[in-house]
């Protein structure tokens, strides 16, 4: 146990990330459930209250987001990345490890607010955050939301902003800086490439909702109007601030699946990645371009004909390298032997839900039509056709094609398939209704709705959906769980991949490679026009290999910032300064530490 | 490896120190001066810029290192300076270009 | 004497792009600075003129007294240049000057930004009083923070150098401690013309 607290592995971290993040995805899921059954009929549902509504979308958005979904990738940038690009580990081990320990805190501290009533005096035991997981002032001032709701999520999101920017440091130096000999960057598995991609939007657009959340919550604890309008604030300022970060923050939460499925296609075609180079570029302006159209989340704000057009025309623009992505996609399919493995349908399932997500983006980038469209449920459909049909079709794929080198076990083919397929049809049921009840006008975040607009039998339908996601999610649940009870014995490379992870036994021993490898060429196990399969390394390695040991400071580090929350929180002085105690000595302790890599 | 070639001596650094303190004092003279009024804007913008880049080519050595520090530190610079100057058209427009507030 | 060696130091393995891991993490860090400040700014300049009530800029900014801070700040990362070059060439004894004067120069801003605060809020320009209040004194609080933390880093560095841990060999902190300490001096510059200067 005291090897988990302190560990610095990267793969142990992985695992980490892994089990706690699938773990807020389930209560992820929980709190969409219950929105959806609350939605199966109308006029007053089956009694949630708009309060608890409010309560339950907040954080159904807000833990899929940033507990779920940016986790589950990190889990798989923290295993599988040291091991792609030949390293023993990640450049800061420690500093990883306190990326793991303030996102798990962070995400405690935000979740612990479901039962954190009483200890405000609140009438109900919940005061989870509910102004929606995009908080738009000045809903979220005290004038509006007086109660500690708000005040759960801005700290919560800041404390989860440092973890995400630490890693996010961490994998940039990682990716470009400890690369094996002969791994040039045009030779990084396209996941690495995506993650490396990902990582510059961390560290670009986390600063901007720092401002945002701190300028909130001056206005919160300090009596500031940043968006107070009877002070002279502007709300709108809030909505930029946001989606400066946020629209970044799609790419930063889409880019790591397409980079597992431009693994996962190859592999069970038998070909290369068809364009590995354009794929990779694609990658990269999409991050620039996304810096560009954050407005188009606000075409309904009045922001003017000029700044309207600019940005529908810079969102229509974005279209274009994630279209070239998806011909590359199928290109690699093309003329390939595929293997429809569990890894494999997910991937391609990825691209048909992705494609479908990305055609009702397209009609968003228009700023006429998405008049009608904005807060409505076809912006819900296209948020979840792109975020469900694409990032968690993606990271499933990942998950059954990493799994058994994550812990040395096969993943169940048949379990996959019956998750794969109950997945497919749950999420069409759930989310393609959504099209048409959005455009028959029902608007989004809304406890119930009327008889009178003629969109209940979309509601059930969706409702119906959503309940086989949820069997579905429970069959991959078991389908992992059961892994526990067999045999460590998974092959090197069960799928017969091309990349360095696959050259190594399954679980990695704990120093990854007896020898680092020279590399040379994209996909050094496989035989190319140019090169033979690089030689098998050594089982065992020549001399031994210092790893080096773990440390407590990143968790003690780490905790000091959940104190600082509750010390804001619960308007106490004298924990702020145990806070800062906490944090200083950690640093410092971590500063003196012998450390060597 | 070593990652430059050329290094900054202590007299270049008074050197550079010495500028900095002339431009400040410039700086502060144009502010006072009202026969600057009209440029100010402009004019302060750009001292400052090279007050910036001294500090940062020099002080901060980007000048002789190896030129990815550059491209990891310009990037998101001018990443900031594209959020600054968007944001002040949405919210202002030609606005402010045109009387120059 | 070399200048100190800028590829990792000893015991530290080969990189892929041999550079050390530590600064290029560091300038990665100061690339995200760039957009905390570059936020904290826009939002100035957006509610610059927006303010409901007095005191407004012109009638409380004092610029002679915030330029001797100005060139106090650029004389301390002179100071830090000096520093940084005398650990380079082992000159230890220069080195603990330099840094000791560094931080005290930091200081000496520091004390000018508490004073100049306190002259404010007793002149009526509180955190609430108006946007103007509200704007200037989180974003110069913000900077005012950073430079607080950077004392507090020369000030280990000073008494890690006077414990004789210092040396040619761990000059790569005393580099990074730098780039933080003249970009803390950056953002000041900026602040300075767009605050104080364009009014």
């Amino acid at each position: 146990m005291k090897s988990w607290l302190t560990t610095t592995d990267h793969k142990r971290i992985g695992l980490l990330y892994f089990w706690t993040a699938f773990g807020f995805f389930l209560i992820g899921g929980l709190e969409a459930m219950i929105i959806r059954a609350q939605l199966i009929k109308p006029d007053g549902g089956l009694g949630v209250s708009a309060e608890t509504f409010n309560q339950l979308f907040t954080m159904h958005g807000t833990t899929m987001v940033f507990l779920a979904l940016m986790p589950l990738s990190a889990a798989f940038f923290n295993f599988m990345i040291p091991l792609q690009i030949g390293a023993r580990d990640v450049a800061f081990p420690r500093l990883n490890a306190f990326s793991y320990w303030v996102f798990l805190l962070g995400g405690l501290f935000l979740n612990v607010s479901f039962i954190a009533g009483p200890l405000f005096g609140a009438d109900n035991l919940s005061v989870a955050p509910d102004a929606g997981w995009f908080g738009y002032a000045n809903l979220t001032e005290r004038q509006f939301s007086p109660g500690p709701n708000v005040d759960f999520w801005l700290l919560g999101l800041q404390i989860l902003g440092i973890a995400s920017l630490a890693a996010g440091f961490n994998f940039i130096v990682t990716i470009l800086n400890m690369r094996a000999p002969g791994m040039r960057m045009l030779r990084l598995p396209p996941f690495t490439w995506m993650t490396l991609i990902t990582q510059f939007l961390v560290i670009t657009a986390f600063p901007v909702i720092t401002v945002a959340l701190v300028l909130l919550m001056f206005d919160r604890f300090f009596d500031t109007h940043f968006f107070v309008p009877q002070g002279g604030g502007d709300p709108i300022l809030w909505q930029h601030l946001f989606w400066m970060f946020g629209h970044p923050e799609v790419y930063i939460l889409i880019l790591p699946a397409m980079g597992i499925v431009s693994e996962v296609l190859p592999t069970f075609s038998k070909k290369p990645l068809f364009g590995y180079t354009v794929v990779v570029y694609s990658g990269v302006v999409i991050a620039f371009l996304g810096w560009s159209v954050w407005s188009h989340h606000m075409f309904s704000t009045g922001l003017g004909p000029i700044a309207d057009s600019v940005f529908a025309g810079t969102t229509m623009l974005i279209a274009i390298p994630t279209g070239v992505k998806i011909f590359n996609w199928i290109g690699t399919l093309w003329g390939g032997q595929i293997r429809f493995t569990s890894s494999m349908l997910f991937a391609i399932g990825f691209i048909a839900m992705f494609i479908i997500g990305g055609l009702s983006g397209v009609s968003h980038a228009s700023a006429p039509s998405d008049l009608q469209q904005t807060d409505t449920y076809y912006v819900v459909a296209h948020i979840h056709y792109v975020l469900f049909g694409g990032t968690i079709l993606g990271l499933f794929s990942g998950m059954y094609y990493w799994w058994p080198k994550m812990t040395g076990r096969m993943l169940s083919e048949s379990l996959g398939k019956v998750h794969f397929w109950l997945t497919m049809i749950g999420m069409n049921l759930a989310f393609f209704p959504m099209h048409f009840s959005g455009l028959l006008g029902m608007p989004r975040r809304i406890y119930t709705y009327s008889s009178d607009l003629g969109v209940t039998s979309f509601n059930q339908v969706s409702t119906i959906g959503a309940f086989l996601i949820g069997l579905a999610t429970l069959v991959f649940a078991w389908n992992l769980l059961r892994t526990r009870w067999q045999p460590v014995n998974a092959p090197n490379n069960p799928w017969g991949g091309s990349t360095l992870e696959w050259a190594i036994p399954s679980p990695p021993p704990v120093y990854n490679f007896t020898v680092i490898p020279t590399v040379e060429s994209r996909m050094p196990l496989w035989q190319t026009e140019r090169h033979a399969p690089m030689a098998p390394l050594p089982e065992r390695p020549p001399a031994a290999i210092h790893v080096p040991g773990g440390s407590w400071w990143p968790l003690i580090t780490a905790i000091g910032l959940p104190i600082l929350a509750i010390a804001a929180i619960s308007r106490t002085l004298p924990l702020v300064f145990l806070g800062v105690a906490i944090v200083i000595v950690g640093i410092y302790r971590w500063a003196y530490e012998p450390f060597e890599m | 490896m070593a990652e430059h070639q050329a290094h900054a001596t202590t007299g270049t650094y008074l050197r550079i120190a010495a500028i900095l303190v002339m431009i400040t004092l410039i700086e502060v003279g144009v502010f006072y001066v009202p026969a600057f009024q009209a440029v100010l804007v402009p004019l302060l913008l750009v001292l400052s810029a090279v007050k910036f880049t001294l500090v940062v080519m020099f002080y901060m050595h980007l000048k002789f290192d190896n030129r990815f520090f550059a491209f990891l530190f310009g990037g998101p610079l001018l990443l900031g300076l594209a959020v600054v100057v968007s944001l002040l058209f949405i919210f202002y427009g030609a606005v402010r270009l045109r009387t120059g507030t | 004497m070399t200048h100190g060696s800028h590829a990792p130091g000893a015991g530290a393995h080969r990189t892929s792009m041999g550079l050390d891991s530590r600064k290029m993490a560091f300038w990665a860090f100061i690339g995200s600075e760039c957009l905390l400040f570059g936020s904290l700014i826009s939002t100035y300049l957006i509610y610059k003129g927006r303010s409901l009530t007095g005191p407004y800029p012109h009638e409380i900014l004092n610029i002679p007294f915030t330029s001797f801070s100005t060139f106090d700040l650029l004389m301390s990362s002179l100071a830090m240049v000096l520093a940084l070059a005398a650990v380079q060439r082992g000159d230890m004894k220069q080195g603990k000057l330099w840094l000791l004067i560094t931080a005290l120069l930091g200081l000496v801003f520091l004390g000018g930004q508490f004073w100049e605060f306190s002259h404010f809020v007793h002149e009526g320009l509180g955190l609430t009083t108006n946007l103007f209040g509200s704007t200037f004194y989180v974003l110069t609080g913000t900077h005012g923070a950073h430079v607080t933390v950077g004392v507090i880093w020369l000030l280990t560095l000073w008494v890690q150098a006077l414990r004789g841990k210092l040396g040619p060999a761990n000059a790569m902190t005393v580099e990074i401690t730098g780039l933080y300490w003249h970009f803390v001096d950056v953002v000041w510059i900026v602040i300075f013309t767009v605050v104080y200067l364009i009014q």
